[in-house]
């Protein structure tokens, strides 16, 4: 991860776009104080990720690429465990509970073992999780890797929602480029840890002389790579398992 | 404060849930116990020769070091469930939660304890089967409650150290193998320090589960008494995981470097 500077608006859906092994999860990793930065700071949520961490925690939300949810505990108990974590108050947490798994569409499956859940099922799970709290701004890495068709717009029909309802700011990242053309208001082109390109997706194309194009041919265009190529063999075993774990 | 406790207690609580779901589990761990209580024991106790305190029989003299030994065994496991790949995604929930590291290597070891309280169980009814005259004293039982999960506090959070260390669960599989076997036979588990030769008994001197065993055969097993005294005993116990969880703590966020 070389260089990055930027400003994301609040209540704007966030990309950063690019193939494996482009620093996109580093960057998460540092947003959500996972790892310091070598150099340089950030605010997230109006506060300093290095100074004030426990701060920047309390008022974010994370969806991480790897399955984040216990197979051994049904979907309310998961949920009940994070709402103990974060402090939801004991008089509010069945309610807060129950209406986040509304709004991902699990209340009926509440109350099954989480190991029997579909991909699809899993990650709106892990949405709930990430949204109990009502965090500012929410984290989402990889959030339709490894998902059919149907349970991937499910999710963005979900994140659409979030911004719509509870004006979450959303930081995704994403080697889908119809997903950062679907979902974002802005997206960061990265390739090689370093921002090759930034600007809506309509901007984007516009600024290749091509209003119809992919994502795919500004990338190209921009990198003078394929989305398709790069990546470690350590993040493609990971993505794959991921993927095997969602199927 | 309070929300600290919350949180230690949320973590233990995972950990409860999850064996109501799939109590099988506590039947494959007690398969251990069992081999070396009425397979190793019964052999060994037609030796006369051991010089048990207070001539215990062999049999009784052994049996909390069995316990010792399966609260350890499951301390050590707890360190690669941490990084088997199946839990890092939810290592990285928990670090991105507002909950302070303390708090979750706390939760983490007493979640080991629970592990080790339910081990005790099967080990006391093995125990009571096989004849060992066991202490039903509640203050009694109360003292070896606390030794095991201290115990397993000790050896949940040693192992979680390694984890973050070693990072991958094939270096942690080597680690683990040569730290458990020397711990538990460099220990009074099934011998007196007594017969042991000079170089072993300083090992044993300083291995915490040395002092679990002393405290544990003082407070199991009827007649028993202490050779370090209890309050040494606890006090190590104590002192161990309270140095192991502090560097704990300090080497978790490591495990999504």
């Amino acid at each position: 991860m070389d260089r990055l500077d930027l400003t994301v608006q609040t209540g704007e859906v966030f990309g950063l776009l690019g193939p494996n092994g482009a620093g996109k999860t580093t960057v998460i990793k540092m947003l959500t104080t996972l790892l310091p930065p070598t150099s340089g700071h950030a605010m997230v949520a109006g506060f300093d990720i290095q100074r004030q961490p426990a701060r920047v925690r309390a008022a974010i939300g994370y969806v991480p690429q790897l399955v984040s949810v216990d197979g051994s505990l049904t979907g309310y108990e998961n949920l009940l465990i994070f709402a103990k974590l974060y402090g939801v108050p004991r008089s509010e947490r069945r309610e807060r509970i129950a209406a986040s798994l509304e709004f991902v569409g699990l209340h009926n499956a509440a109350y099954r073992m989480v190991r029997g859940y579909s991909g699809g099922m899993m990650r709106r799970l892990e949405i709930a999780l990430a949204m109990l709290h009502r965090p500012r701004v929410l984290f989402m890495d990889e959030p339709t890797v490894g998902l059919d068709p149907l349970a991937r717009q499910a999710v963005w029909e979900r994140v659409q929602s979030l911004v719509e309802e509870f004006s979450m700011t959303i930081f995704l990242t994403t080697h889908f480029m119809e997903e950062a053309d679907h979902l974002c208001d802005r997206v960061a082109i990265m390739n090689l840890g370093h921002v090759a390109a930034l600007g809506s997706p309509e901007d984007l194309k516009v600024s290749i002389g091509k209003a119809e194009a992919t994502l795919d041919e500004v990338f190209s265009r921009y990198t003078g790579h394929q989305l398709e190529t790069g990546g470690d063999f350590r993040e493609i075993s990971r993505t794959r398992r991921t993927i095997a774990r969602r199927g | 404060m309070t929300a600290f406790l919350r949180q230690c207690l949320a973590l233990a609580e995972m950990e409860l849930r999850k064996l109501r779901h799939d109590p099988t589990e506590l039947a494959t761990r007690a398969l251990q116990p069992v081999l070396w209580l009425a397979v190793f024991g019964e052999v060994l106790a037609r030796i006369r020769g051991m010089p048990t305190t207070g001539h215990m029989p062999y049999l009784d003299f052994l049996a909390p070091g069995v316990l010792a030994q399966s609260v350890l065994f499951i301390g050590i496991f707890y360190g690669i469930a941490v990084i088997w790949e199946r839990d890092l995604g939810i290592v990285h929930k928990l670090l991105v939660s507002p909950a302070p590291r303390v708090a979750l290597v706390l939760g983490k070891a007493l979640s080991g304890g629970v592990r080790g309280l339910s081990q005790g169980v099967a080990v006391y009814l093995l125990a009571w089967l096989l004849g060992v005259g066991l202490n039903w004293r509640p203050a009694a039982l109360a003292g070896v409650a606390l030794a095991i999960l201290l115990g397993a506090a000790t050896f949940s959070t040693f192992s979680l150290i390694i984890a973050c260390i070693v990072k991958t669960r094939e270096r942690f599989m080597g680690i683990g193998q040569v730290l458990t076997m020397p711990l538990f036979f460099a220990s009074n588990a099934v011998y007196p320090i007594s017969i042991m030769p000079e170089w072993l008994k300083v090992a044993a001197h300083v291995n915490p589960l040395t002092y679990e065993v002393d405290a544990m055969r003082a407070l199991m097993v009827r007649g028993g008494s202490s050779v370090f005294g209890l309050g040494l005993d606890f006090g190590v116990l104590l002192a161990a995981t309270v140095v192991l969880v502090a560097l704990a703590s300090r080497l978790y966020s490591n495990l999504v470097r």
